[in-house]
């Protein structure tokens, strides 16, 4: 019964350490860079060029 | 379920392909939607697209890497790790199922009539892992150029989707692009036509094999908010459930699989024994449970009247 307490509860570790690393991603201003590349058309990306 | 699961994919598709000024504009979605992240493989480059695709962020992230350090600014990806992270810890694989629009294209593409090949060899499923590890972080991180900048390997070299979505489209909006189809396009458009041919055969291909982004869902699925479980005590071991379904695997024995997708059809189409339900933080959900097992038993009963007399 405990151990399923705790399986279930497993999710909250990689939730907390992904919300960590979206805050500090907005902190550095991380998604103006990535609106600004996903403005962009990306020629090799697409395989041209 | 079924039913409901393809308009959810459909309306995904759409929304993350939401821009249709295209044809007029003659280029791609410049809003400010595009700060969202896609959950599925959706290419950034699409005309119609109205999100920002994680896997090809993250290479433009991290093929500048040095470039962004010396300035001053510290763009390593957290960002959009942080995105998928969140998406992967509360459903796991389940957006690639649900979500992702190029899931959906081998779907359609599997509905067409012809001879099937459901296995894909078990060691090709590790192909996946090292697209993320190698194409998606490392290669783009540490194979420069003299300017110290790297490529998106996966994008240039290998993403179907892309090719599909964006690279195709994209030469039919702006003719001035031909003149630069190269060797890589070529590259591309085969990979493209081995995968959308295959999809034809075998269910999922690129899912199974290849995807990266599904590499890194399938990370959480064993820890994820929302879970299948199996009761043992009522498994039959009856194996409907690794006929149904889409991943090939064997429900029965291997649930907790970073492959499965979370599609339900072992649920509502299988287990006539209410051995499969779906989880949510640990707590059953039992509306959606019940209904499952009852149209499981229609469907089972159903595939009984059509097998011939003595089988």
């Amino acid at each position: 019964m405990k151990k399923n307490k705790k399986a279930s509860r497993q999710w909250l570790i990689p939730l907390t350490v992904s919300l960590i690393l979206f805050l500090i991603g907005i902190n550095v201003n991380e998604p103006q860079r990535v609106l600004e590349q996903a403005w962009n058309i990306c020629l090799s990306c697409i395989g041209i060029g | 379920m079924e039913t409901v699961r393809k308009l959810i994919q459909t309306l995904a598709a759409l929304l993350s392909n939401g821009y249709w000024m295209f044809p007029f504009t003659r280029n791609i979605y410049q809003g400010p939607m595009k700060i969202l992240c896609s959950p599925g493989l959706n290419c950034y480059s699409c005309p119609a697209s109205t999100t920002y695709c994680p896997i090809g962020a993250i290479q433009q992230l991290l093929l500048s890497v040095r470039f962004s350090l010396e300035t001053g600014s510290f763009y390593v990806g957290s960002y959009v790790f942080g995105s998928i992270g969140l998406i992967g810890s509360l459903a796991g694989r389940l957006p690639c199922g649900w979500l992702c629009p190029f899931g959906l294209v081998q779907e359609l593409l599997h509905k067409i009539p012809s001879v099937k090949f459901p296995a894909v060899p078990k060691a090709l499923r590790y192909v996946k892992y090292g697209m993320l590890l190698f194409f998606v972080i490392l290669f783009p991180l540490f194979l420069t150029n003299e300017w110290a900048m790297g490529s998106p390997w996966f994008c240039k070299y290998v993403c179907p989707a892309g090719t599909l979505e964006a690279g195709i489209p994209m030469l039919l909006l702006q003719p001035d692009l031909r003149a630069t189809v190269g060797l890589l396009f070529y590259n591309k458009l085969f990979w493209m036509t081995i995968f959308m041919g295959w999809s034809v055969v075998t269910s999922r291909p690129f899912c199974r094999t290849t995807c990266p982004l599904g590499a890194f869902y399938g990370l959480f699925n064993r820890i994820s908010l929302i879970q299948l479980r199996l009761d043992k005590e009522k498994c039959t071991d009856c194996g409907v459930c690794a006929q149904v379904c889409p991943m090939g695997i064997q429900f029965n024995k291997d649930f907790d699989s970073p492959e499965c997708i979370r599609c339900l059809r072992c649920l509502n189409e299988a287990c006539a024994f209410g051995a499969i339900s779906l989880k949510c933080g640990g707590l059953d959900l039992q509306a959606l449970n019940r209904a499952g097992l009852r149209k499981a038993q229609q469907v089972q009963a159903a595939a009984q009247l059509d097998q011939p007399v003595g089988r």
